[in-house]
This record gives C-alpha cells, structure tokens and sequence, in this order.
C-alpha cells in the first residue's frame, strides 16, 4: 500500500539525530570552548580526541575486544539456534512448549541478576578477561531470542519443502544446508541483528567479566569516568567512535534486512 | 513417519542450544537461588537460613520503593514508545531510498551501548555547555536535574530516543508482512483508514506488539548503565532502579544472600507480568 507523505517520520528522524549531532559536535570541540559559551557548532574544530584514542592501546583494543566477542556470541547463537528452532518448528515432542517459554523465560533474566554467579563460574573455569567468557554470558538473553526469531521464519517455509528435498534423494545435512540456510537466509540476517546489538550494548556484564585483555570500550570509558574529572570531548569521541561498528553493519546488511523485516515472520 | 523418531531427532537438534543455555542461564540461575536460601561468612562456607532473605527484603521499604519506581518507569517507556512506534511504522515510506534510508537513520539508536547512551544524554544536560539545558532555558524553564521531576523526564526521554526504533522496526516488518488482498478487499468495502487500522492492521500486528512489549519491558524494567550514568541514582534515590540496588547490594555491600532473593523476587514479577501480556494479547498461544 502506496503512502501519502507523512511529517512524522522526518521529525522522529530529526529527534533521534540531534543528539547524536551533538555528539558529533562536542567530540571536536576543546575542554576550554565547553566551558567557554554555548556554541551549535565548533569554533576551532580538532581531530586531538580521535588522535589520542586511535594511538592509545588500550583505548582502540576497547573496540576491537566488543567486536571479537560479540561476533564470537552472534555466531554460538546463530549455530545453536539454528537446529533448535528447527526442531520447534517442526516437531512435536514431550515438553517442547514448556520448553519455548522456558527459554523465554531466560531472556528474561537481567544482567544485573546473573552478575555474581558468572564472575564465580568464569573464576572457577579460569576465564576472566577472555572474549569467550563475555561471547558466553551473552548467551542467555541472545540464544532464546534468536530462537524465537528463527523458528517463526522457518515456520513461514511449508513443510512440503523438507519432503520435496528427500524426494530429491537430499540427505538431511544436504538438505539443511544447501535447501533450508539459503531460504532462511534473511532470517538469519535478522537474528544476527538482534543479537549483535545486544551483545554491542551491554556493558554490566562485559565489564565485570574482564580486566585487560579482553575489555571492551565501555568498561575503559566506565572506569576513566570514574577516574577522571569527566573529560567530556574525549568521551564524545570515544562515543562517536563506537558508533561506527554498528552503522557498518547496517550499512552492508541493510537488503538482507530489509528483505529478512518484510518477509513474515510475524503473523 | 514415525512420531517417536520424530522426537527424538528433536531433542537431537534441540541438544547444542540447550548446552549453551544450561552454561550461561541455568546453572547461575541455580547460583542465585542457592544464595538466596543460605548466608556465607566469607570463604566458601555457606550456611542454610530457609526463607530468612525473602523475609529481609521483604521487610525493607528500600526494595519497594526500588520495585515501584521500576514498575513506574516501565509503564511510562511503554505507554509512549508502543503507541509512538506503532504510529511511525504507519507512516514510514514503504518503498525506495527514502525506505532504506529511514531503516538505516532508525537503527542508529539501538545500536548506541548503553554507557554511550549515558555519556550522550549527560553531555546533553551539562549547565551551560548542554543542548538540553540550552532549550530549557529558552523555554524559560530552569533545568536542573537535582530536581526529581527533572531527571525523571530526562531518563524517560533518553529510554524514548534508545528504543522506540525497536518498536517501529518489528511494527514495519510486521505492516509489511499484510498480503496486498486485504487491502484491496479493503477498498471494495470501502473501508475507511481507521476500519482498515482497527480491523485489519491491528490484528495482524498482534505477535510482533506483544514482542516488542515483552522485550521492552524486560529491559526497561531492569534499566541499569544508561540511567546511572547521567543522575547516579539521584536526587536522593529517586532514580534508583532495582537492577542499581541488586548490583550494590551484591558487589558493595557483598550480600549475596539479600541479592539472591531480591533476584529470585524480581524473576517471578518479570515472568507472571510477562505471562499475563501473553495471555492478555495472544490467547491462542498459551492455552
């Protein structure tokens, strides 16, 4: 259905990107002009914050450890989920809704509540401050949630499909894989999306779980906001910094997703 | 086929997710409820005390008025971004550059961490240096966050900014996913919008708003990086979130009994009100 224009999108848009201008705008402006007066745009723009965050070891590892974890967590939730939304999909068997909404129930589960007994459990396994620690814990709220997801694409594929492909003379791992990944491949793109913005944004969890080696931005901005007088351009451009990662992903999924939100999954 | 094949091929499938959940949601769930019924003096000595945490904090006016000012803050994000992302997927472009173009602007937000989102939202309330403050004052209004009406408003539109896109995105899957035939049967009933919205729109969008509600209140009702960031709790505790005092009282105070319990608490509110939007929005699915 064919849309009249509308003011309400471009003014939902203009609110949600003034404050990322802001952002912007603040990231290359001096301590000296912040406190100075209230400007809308910089007077003598520098590139000082950026400079020292790109040279800074720690602070440019912050981005690349969120990005190795949470790959690592998109992919153990897309393999794992993959075979059990299937099996939701398309079995039935003894407990099998007790178990969906079990699983739900898990997503429900705050970060906040499973704190103390992840630092013990990844004490006892001697996994502090890796990127597996942090990819796993992310696993109760991306798991059941790209379950969800999967099933209700795979489910909009008839059953026929499974049948035809036997017939076909298809084993079942050629059929999984050549027959019903490529059908539910804009599925997969909307998992993925889900849960790497998940894994992207949390900061309780990835923070407490490493120290050095694996600590990803937002524990360095958290720990030198505790530390420093905030020094407010240094954190807007380690912010401006750590939108980019997503903006990429948006960038080059952005047909799979497109194609994966309109393909009803929903109804 | 034989069913009994069937099922257990399922658990087959089922086995490697059901792996990962027990590593990182079963067995710490188990934690928690270990703690919740036993005190530890240090070391690895856990002593059982039965219900004596659950009677503690049910006791203690501060989980209460933690439990409520979460429960409020909920409602509001979700009285607003629902209707607010339900009404912007109405009218998003469907087709085109404008289309992908909306999809990428709209997606910024959510992909924003959470202590960005923090750090962005306190450089907008800087005095003198913040947008916020700036349009405030041009109101003629005095923004001061120590004031609790305030910092209220501020978190409530940060939460707005951060997730109504969620809402919007899986609204506009699901408006997409309408076959063109209703709309046209539509039209030869010479249906009005709002008989095209109530009767047709709106059933369709059933599933993905009970999603969209589930997965917002979840997060919102256990807001933790974001809002502390910009008011750190205050003025006094009044934006002080359950999820603030479960984290304070497990790692400051390091009462792993009273977090335990407040954690187990907070489950079973989480899952019947949960338990009870899917009754109330999909009938059909539970039963």
């Amino acid at each position: 259905m064919t849309r009249r224009f509308s003011f309400a999108p471009p003014l939902y848009a203009l609110f949600l990107m003034i404050p990322i201008y802001w952002l912007i705008v603040m990231s290359v402006k001096t301590m000296a002009e912040i406190n100075g007066a209230f400007t809308f745009y910089p007077r003598a723009p520098t590139l000082e914050n950026f400079h020292f965050i790109l040279n800074d070891a720690s602070w440019f590892n912050g981005y690349v450890n969120a990005t190795i974890y949470v790959t690592l967590n998109v992919a153990i939730s897309i393999t794992v989920a993959v075979p059990a939304a299937y099996a939701f999909s398309r079995y039935r068997f003894f407990g099998g809704r007790a178990l969906f909404f079990g699983l739900l129930a898990f997503r429900m589960m705050a970060p906040a509540v499973l704190l103390v007994p992840f630092v013990q459990i990844f004490s006892d396994l001697q996994l502090i401050d890796t990127h597996i620690a942090v990819a796993i814990a992310h696993g109760f709220f991306n798991v059941p949630l790209a379950i969800w997801i999967l099933e209700g694409f795979i489910s909009s594929i008839p059953k026929e499909i499974d049948e035809i492909a036997r017939i076909d003379g298809y084993g079942f791992p050629r059929f999984f894989v050549k027959v019903l990944l490529p059908l539910i491949a804009p599925g997969i793109a909307v998992a993925s999306f889900f849960c790497f913005m998940f894994s992207w944004i949390e900061t309780l969890l990835s923070n407490a779980l490493t120290v050095v080696h694996a600590k990803p931005i937002g524990g360095i901005m958290s720990r030198a906001g505790n530390v420093l007088a905030a020094d407010l351009p240094l954190f807007a451009a380690a912010s401006v910094l750590g939108l980019i990662p997503g903006i990429i992903l948006i960038a080059f999924m952005r047909k799979h997703l497109a194609r994966g939100f309109s393909m009803g999954r929903v109804t | 086929m034989d069913t009994k094949e069937h099922s257990l091929a399922a658990y087959g499938f089922l086995a490697p997710a059901l792996a990962v959940m027990a590593l990182c949601a079963v067995v710490p769930m188990g934690f928690v409820a270990y703690y919740s019924v036993h005190d530890t003096f240090g070391g690895n000595i856990f002593i059982w005390v039965g219900l004596d945490w659950y009677r503690q904090v049910f006791a203690s006016p501060e989980f209460f008025g933690a439990l409520l000012r979460s429960l409020l803050f909920s409602a509001i994000v979700l009285a607003i971004e629902v209707p607010l992302g339900l009404y912007i997927a109405l009218r998003l472009p469907t087709r085109g550059l404008m289309s992908s173009l909306y999809i990428i602007l709209l997606a910024i937000p959510l992909l924003t961490p959470t202590i960005v989102v923090g750090y962005l939202w306190k450089a907008l309330t800087i005095t003198d240096a913040g947008l916020l403050d700036e349009a405030a004052r041009w109101f003629g209004l005095d923004y001061n966050l120590n004031n609790t009406v305030v910092a209220w408003v501020t978190l409530v539109l940060m939460d707005i900014w951060h997730w109504t896109s969620l809402v919007v995105l899986l609204c506009f899957a699901g408006l997409r996913a309408i076959p063109g035939d209703y709309y046209r049967a539509a039209r030869i009933d010479a249906a009005g919008k709002w008989a095209i919205f109530r009767f047709i729109q709106l059933p369709k969008l059933r599933l993905v708003l009970l999603i969209a509600i589930l997965l917002r209140f979840m997060d919102s009702f256990m807001m933790y990086t974001e809002g502390y960031v910009i008011t750190r709790g205050g003025p006094g505790v009044s934006t002080t979130f359950l999820s603030r005092q479960l984290v304070e009282t497990a790692t400051v105070e390091f009462n792993l009994g009273e977090a335990g319990a407040m954690s187990i608490i907070y489950f079973l509110i989480i899952t019947g009100v949960s338990f009870a939007l899917f009754r109330l929005i999909e009938p059909r699915r539970v039963s």
